[in-house]
């Protein structure tokens, strides 16, 4: 058997806390280049302070995290604490979509997709249209380059914030709930969006309620429980065959709100 | 009173008039000035990490919404001299009337920036862009939209209030019309021309924002 390459994404003991409470406890995760890992969980568990903690748009107060070059140490008076510099470098490489969208109203739908491209890599102006031209192509949304957010729908405005963030030519996606704060019409094309990223090979983290989606999509599912991983594998196995009982648990309730919802869905005349 | 006999009547004074209210536009634009440096400052002091110029800033606020603009050019022109700090008439109203309207600045600026989404600036970040990168591109056009009706209204409030300085010999349009009334014992023409000057001006102010609004709502 071949040894196995490098992950791309290693943490190891990640600790996270709020003044006194402790939300995340000793995390520790391999991400593989080509991985898509689903994270799951109740509200609270930690799952979207660990996302937010990769990027350190959290400043973890314990652990290490290696990502390709980048190598912190987050412990206290560690001298491999991140450095502003080395935060933008990482952030630069780890594209983010976030639940609220957060596309810049002030700027078109172009002046979004181009602005990190060219401030943060130093790219020409034209060649960062024409990146983006072909993203907003493959949204399916080039003909709203000129268009202000306020004018698209959420779902459009959300593929437009995938579109920013893939812009950057990331090696690793997180995404944080990203169909949370959209009309249930307009979570399909979102997750299709999604899906052919996943396929293309990118790398992704998603914190997600969708359970469908995770199953269909991720190769590899986590479930947080009280700041820590209670249960890591391959989708069927980690959803169809839930170890815990916190986990069998998360999932009824779940599982039981979807079925509400298509209920309720499907009762609208 | 005749068309000609009136206009024989005013057409003496209209140099007088005119540069009484360039005067006023000078004072008036020194005035902003001040106040955005102070407005700035106290806006940053109020949301330091150090308490006691939070403390300072707050207090300053207090100070100087709690009491008259013309008392607080009173202390400025008479007063401070007692401390061995003498200042012309000019510069004591342009320093007077800065810290009075930098105070309503900073409240300003500080209700702008509170306005704008904690995602705006965390998407910046997000991608890489430096803080500062993310205040200038992304934070600060945003705020300058949400404040312009404010600033505009302040900009009104700060010209109206060069007439006080009238009371410490700035020669600016209200002294200038009380000089000649003196002479002429013609208050209500006088006045009235002078309340006339200064509609013009405070509405070119908000035509000017008017503009600027419009431009500034493309987006909405």
């Amino acid at each position: 058997m071949a040894a196995a390459p490098e992950p791309l994404l290693r943490i190891r003991e990640l600790r996270k806390n709020f003044g006194a409470h402790e939300v995340l406890k000793g995390i520790s995760l391999d991400v593989h280049a080509g991985e898509v890992v689903s994270v799951i969980g109740a509200s609270g568990s930690g799952k979207s302070t660990f996302l937010r903690c990769i990027n350190v748009m959290e400043m973890p107060n314990a652990g290490f995290l290696d990502f390709e070059d980048a190598h912190f140490d987050f412990a206290e008076g560690s001298r491999s604490r991140p450095s502003e510099a080395q935060l933008r470098a990482l952030r630069a490489r780890i594209g983010m979509v976030f639940q609220s969208y957060n596309l810049w109203p002030h700027m078109t739908v172009l002046e979004n997709v181009i602005e990190a491209p060219m401030r943060v890599l130093g790219r020409p102006r034209a060649e960062a249209v024409a990146t983006a031209e072909s993203l907003l192509e493959r949204i399916g949304l080039a003909d709203k380059r000129g268009a202000y957010p306020s004018r698209l729908s959420g779902g459009q405005q959300q593929r437009v914030a995938i579109a920013r963030a893939l812009a950057m030519k990331p090696r690793l996606m997180l995404f944080d709930e990203v169909t949370s704060a959209l009309d249930p019409e307009l979570v399909g094309e979102v997750l299709a969006l999604m899906a052919s990223l996943a396929q293309e090979g990118m790398t992704m983290l998603l914190v997600t309620h969708e359970i469908g989606f995770a199953r269909e999509v991720s190769t590899r599912t986590v479930f947080f429980d009280q700041g820590l991983i209670a249960e890591d594998g391959p989708p069927r196995e980690v959803l169809r065959r839930p170890k815990s009982e916190r986990l069998q648990q998360f999932l009824k309730r779940v599982l039981h709100e979807h079925v509400a919802d298509e209920v309720a869905g499907g009762a609208q005349p | 009173m005749t068309f000609s006999e009136w206009l024989d009547f005013f057409l003496p004074y209209v140099p007088g008039f005119l540069h009484a209210s360039w005067l006023v536009l000078v004072i008036t634009v020194l005035v902003i000035l001040v106040s955005w440096v102070c407005g700035l400052l106290v806006a940053l002091g109020k949301a330091s990490q150090i308490g006691v110029i939070r403390q300072a800033s707050n207090f300053y606020i207090w100070f100087i919404r709690g009491t008259p603009a013309l008392i607080q050019i009173f202390i400025v022109y008479f007063g401070l001299p007692q401390l061995g700090l003498g200042l012309s008439p000019f510069v004591a109203g342009v320093l007077a009337l800065g810290i009075n309207s930098g105070a309503y600045v900073a409240e300003i600026i500080r209700s702008g920036l509170s306005a704008i989404p904690k995602g705006q600036v965390e998407s910046s970040l997000a991608l890489g862009m430096s803080r500062v990168e993310t205040l200038r591109r992304i934070v600060l056009p945003q705020v300058v939209r949400i404040i312009l009706p404010s600033v505009t209204n302040e900009a009104i409030s700060t010209l109206k209030n060069t007439s006080l300085l009238s009371t410490i010999t700035v020669v600016e349009l209200t002294l200038y019309a009380q000089t000649i009334i003196a002479t002429t014992f013609r208050p209500f023409e006088f006045y009235a021309a002078t309340a006339v000057i200064y509609l013009i001006m405070t509405t070119m102010l908000s035509q000017v924002a008017a503009v600027l609004e419009r431009h500034n709502a493309r987006y909405v």
